[in-house]
């Protein structure tokens, strides 16, 4: 291949792919069958990190960032004036393959803009997924964006060769699509992920009469939704998280705090600060619902329908809920320990085990590795030492805030700042 | 009551060699120390241990039959971490296991139990970063080569894991601290040593040993690593959290 051309392309379709959070690559079952190349078992492994902090697992390229579509919040819209290009399927194959050699990739994570149409556009994506299979017997991980509207033939052919598929809804609400994206259609964009969803489930079903039924998309399907940019509030997007995960099986959704790149009236003027901790916060509200056994309306309902920004969702909901406090560490269930701020699940699993042999007191929590500061207000343990006075939750709030520095300070003063 | 030093020759076996002789002799306040790296005490009556495949073999089996397949493997790892002082934490830990009716493996109020605990689970760390940060360079005669220098010995660790995910390709991974590598020649994983000419600068990419198409490779990826940043979300005290420093110097694309 030629360096220079390729150099030239993949500097201007990662840059366009960059705005795409998802770069996991764990929970594919792939092993590496008749020595072939890779193996996506396990664990995923991020093998770089770039300067923003974030992962580098896949190769995250877009095939092509020429579109037909003029969505406002997106930087590949028709109308933006940016450098336009497009990778030959062989190249992104050559890269693929030449990268996991090295060790510095997982795999690749494959999106594009729409050119022509959703089925033309899904078939390029298929072809690459499909040479890197069963010419290049490539045994990483390979996530494939599903187009939205492409249709259900494509979808199929494309979880028998990809480990994920995943189609961005972006925009959490039917009204804020109709704004900033009014050439897409709501359906078009369920339609893929209704297909994917029902192969899984017949995925599933058949595999357990035969073992050899061939994989289909074995790590799932995922979406992402911009935060910030059409006017959500958190209640609104926790919800339709939900609806998600519960109706399609989705195995992750990606909160992605919008970065201003457009000068439309619609959206944040460009030099907007991102809202990271607002995105990390509704990512906490994630795990919650995910690990700790937290129903979405305990974090965000018609009440509270924006997280704190301050303090995080756990902590915020025990401090609405005073009454189931304080939890004793050697006697509660698991449910109840998940529940105590600052206790995370890796020391809920250690606490369950280590109470069987002695009753805990404060030294073995802190070795165990509780947040201390704010756990000490919210659990009664083997000590003497517990809070007893009759804190108000402003009280509480108030003590905590005053002892705990938060990596989020400077974030936290100028971002409420704004609302003051 | 006398105060032993077992001596051992540093490897796991030598080790659970002094583990048995330990039992053997029912010894307490004795301390292990490895070979090559003693520190010397007048007062202590020093015996050197000979490595005991059988009786190293006898220990292992014991304790696989007294505890979880997860506490075997947290010894092991533990004892990979080289710390001074890691022989004491897991003879304690060992005959703790030994000396209960009951399994204690999960018991984390008693300090060796954590301790080990952690250590390994700082070794599992080490041994995940060498699986994300190895950076393999096509060599002339077709061999992917990559050096790295972990903070514990992981080699052992990694071996399998590179063994399944390049098996069509043949590689070597050389520890340069430690001075030893694997090598994996389409069929299986040899332990090897090399000699590498002087002033070999193993953060840099030599022309008369690497391919040339090798540079070209680490320049498109260096490129990728810059256009996927964005600059707007710029966070330095994340990056170097997660990619610590002393991990740069074989990063290519960390580079100048």
């Amino acid at each position: 291949m030629s360096f220079s051309r390729t150099l030239e392309k993949l500097k201007i379709l990662a840059d366009a792919a960059k705005y795409d959070v998802s770069c996991s690559s764990s929970g594919s079952k792939r092993t590496n069958t008749n020595k072939g190349l890779g193996d996506a078992t396990g664990m995923g492994i991020c093998h770089s990190y770039t300067e923003d902090g974030r992962c580098v697992s896949l190769l995250k390229i877009l095939l092509t960032n020429h579109c037909i579509f003029d969505c406002a919040y997106c930087v590949t819209r028709k109308s933006n004036d940016v450098k336009r290009a497009a990778f030959k399927v062989q190249e992104v194959v050559d890269l693929t393959i030449n990268f996991y050699r090295r060790n510095y990739i997982e795999g690749l994570f494959l999106s594009s803009g729409i050119f022509k149409s959703a089925d033309y556009t899904m078939e390029r994506l298929v072809a690459v997924a499909k040479k890197l299979r069963l010419e290049e017997n490539f045994n990483g991980y390979i996530h494939l964006k599903s187009i939205p509207g492409a249709s259900d033939e494509l979808m199929r052919e494309a979880g028998l060769y990809a480990d994920r598929l995943s189609v961005n809804i972006e925009i959490p609400t039917k009204s804020g699509l109709q704004l900033l994206a009014p050439d897409k259609n709501f359906e078009d964009f369920i339609k893929p992920m209704n297909k994917v969803k029902n192969e899984i489930i017949q995925y599933k079903s058949e595999k357990k009469i035969i073992k050899s039924t061939p994989k289909f998309a074995p790590a799932g399907q995922s979406t992402q939704m911009i935060v910030g940019a059409s006017g959500e509030n958190d209640f609104q997007i926790l919800k339709t998280a939900e609806h998600y995960y519960k109706n399609y099986n989705l195995k992750r959704v990606y909160y992605s705090g919008y970065v201003p790149i457009s000068l439309d009236s619609r959206l944040p003027k460009i030099g907007t600060e991102v809202p990271m901790l607002r995105e990390n916060r509704l990512y906490q509200s994630d795990w919650l619902t995910r690990f700790y056994g937290f129903q979405t309306n305990e974090i965000v309902n018609l009440k509270h329908q924006n997280l704190d920004l301050n303090i995080d969702p756990k902590l915020s909901w025990a401090l609405r809920n005073l009454h189931e406090f304080p939890v004793d560490v050697n006697t509660a269930d698991k449910r109840m320990l998940a529940r105590i701020p600052g206790v995370g699940m890796k020391s809920v699993a250690k606490i369950l085990m280590a109470r069987k042999y002695r009753k805990l007191n404060w030294e073995h929590l802190k070795k165990i590795g509780i947040a201390f500061n704010r756990a000490q207000y919210f659990l009664v343990c083997n000590s003497n030492h517990f809070e007893r006075r009759d804190l108000t939750a402003d009280q509480l709030k108030a003590i905590i805030l005053k002892n705990s520095k938060s990596k989020y300070d400077k974030m936290l003063s100028s971002q409420l700042n704004l609302f003051s | 009551m006398t105060e032993k030093t077992l001596i051992y020759d540093g490897s796991f076996e030598g080790f659970l060699s002094c583990i048995f002789y330990i039992f053997e002799h029912k010894l307490k306040n004795e301390t292990i120390q490895n070979k090559y790296n003693t520190q010397k005490s007048l007062f202590t009556d020093n015996e050197e241990i000979y490595t005991d495949k059988e009786k190293s073999d006898r220990v292992w089996q014991g304790l696989k039959a007294k505890t979880s397949s997860i506490t075997t493997t947290k010894i092991y790892y533990a004892f990979l971490s080289e710390q001074l002082g890691i022989e004491d934490i897991l003879s304690t830990y060992i005959k703790y296991i030994f000396n209960s009716s009951t399994k204690v493996d999960t018991d984390f109020t008693h300090p060796c139990v954590l301790k080990t605990s952690q250590i390994a689970k700082n070794v599992s760390r080490e041994k995940h970063r060498m699986e994300a940060f190895v950076r393999f360079k096509l060599t002339k005669d077709e061999i992917y080569f990559a050096n790295i220098s972990p903070d514990f010995n992981v080699l052992p660790l990694i071996s399998k894991h590179f063994k399944s995910r390049y098996a069509d390709q043949k590689w070597v991974i050389f520890d340069i601290q430690r001075n030893y590598g694997l090598y994996y020649d389409l069929h299986k994983v040899e332990i090897i040593q090399m000699n590498f000419p002087k002033n070999f600068d193993f953060s840099k990419t030599d022309a008369n040993f690497f391919a040339e198409e090798e540079f070209e490779f680490q320049k498109l990826w260096k490129n990728y690593f810059t256009s996927t940043n964005i600059t707007e979300r710029k966070n330095m005290k994340l990056h170097v959290k997660h990619i610590p420093k002393r991990y740069w110097k074989y990063l290519s694309e960390k580079q100048p």
